[in-house]
């Protein structure tokens, strides 16, 4: 059984690459690359697989799940510019493919043992992208 | 190995008739979509790539080149078009989501550029109620 929440952020970031030419940045990332930055509200949805607790009838406690999301992602990364304040965006471009990584990573020590696996992290930067991680 | 998905929108109309059924017939199996003069939607088509991110660029799929690619497979071909007349693989076959995600799939299947990222799943929203959702298990070679 699958159990998803919900969270969102709202974050400024450039995506750019040093070692490509102001020309060929324009060309991968689009007005991703504009040098002053541009930002987004991040919805984040972290979804948990395991078997009910036959007695309390839950995967896992949603509140617990809530308090994780916020301490690991939405209280780092709230309005926050990515690339300044929030590592490894100093030194890994924050794309959504790494952006959704990151907080794969930040999650995924939570769900280590316990019923509840992490089963994937989705994070959509605009209602129209969005990227799926299943860990490995 | 990442998954990202791209929305991309176009606006057409269709009918869902067989000939070779009576009209009663028609009318019991798609209602309101037999309407003779056809009735139109804005779909939405959810394009969804597979593939490890690049190291050095930190995306997965170069989504301008995507956007390119579907743009000039699938909604030049779709968008402002009568389905049933004008989209030819769909002039034989109703053109229910079913069948408009087959052909989007094999469309994009035949003409895919990449080996890396590969086609992973395609969702094609008729409307907000009724989503059909195709995994794609022929791996691009």
């Amino acid at each position: 059984m699958y159990i998803s929440r919900r969270a969102e952020f709202s974050a400024s970031h450039i995506c750019r690459n040093e070692k490509l030419s102001a020309q060929e940045n324009q060309s991968l990332y689009g007005p991703g690359a504009n040098a002053n930055g541009h930002g987004h509200n991040y919805v984040l949805e972290v979804t948990l697989k395991g078997d009910p607790d036959p007695e309390t009838g839950m995967i896992f406690d949603l509140k617990d799940l809530k308090d994780v999301m916020l301490r690991e992602v939405v209280d780092p990364m709230d309005h926050r510019h990515l690339n300044f304040e929030v590592p490894p965006f100093d030194k890994v471009i924050p794309t959504t493919e790494n952006v959704t990584l990151e907080i794969w990573r930040r999650l995924a020590p939570h769900f280590a043992d316990g019923r509840a696996r992490l089963h994937s992290v989705r994070l959509y930067e605009t209602e129209d992208t969005f990227v799926d991680y299943y860990g490995g | 190995m990442v998954r990202v998905t791209r929305n991309y929108r176009f606006s057409a109309s269709h009918r869902l008739h067989l000939a070779n059924r009576s009209d009663e017939e028609n009318q019991r199996l798609f209602g309101k979509c037999n309407n003779p003069h056809g009735h139109g939607h804005n779909y939405v088509l959810g394009v969804t790539v597979e593939g490890p991110i690049d190291a050095s660029t930190g995306v997965a799929v170069d989504q301008g080149k995507l956007d390119e690619f579907v743009y000039r497979e699938i909604i030049a071909l779709f968008d402002h078009t009568y389905i049933n007349m004008d989209v030819e693989p769909l002039r034989e076959v109703p053109a229910t989501a079913e069948n408009i995600a087959f052909v989007i799939e094999r469309r994009l299947q035949a003409a895919w550029p990449w080996t890396q990222p590969r086609l992973a799943h395609i969702r094609v929203e008729e409307t907000k109620r009724n989503v059909i959702e195709l995994d794609v298990i022929n791996f691009h070679v």
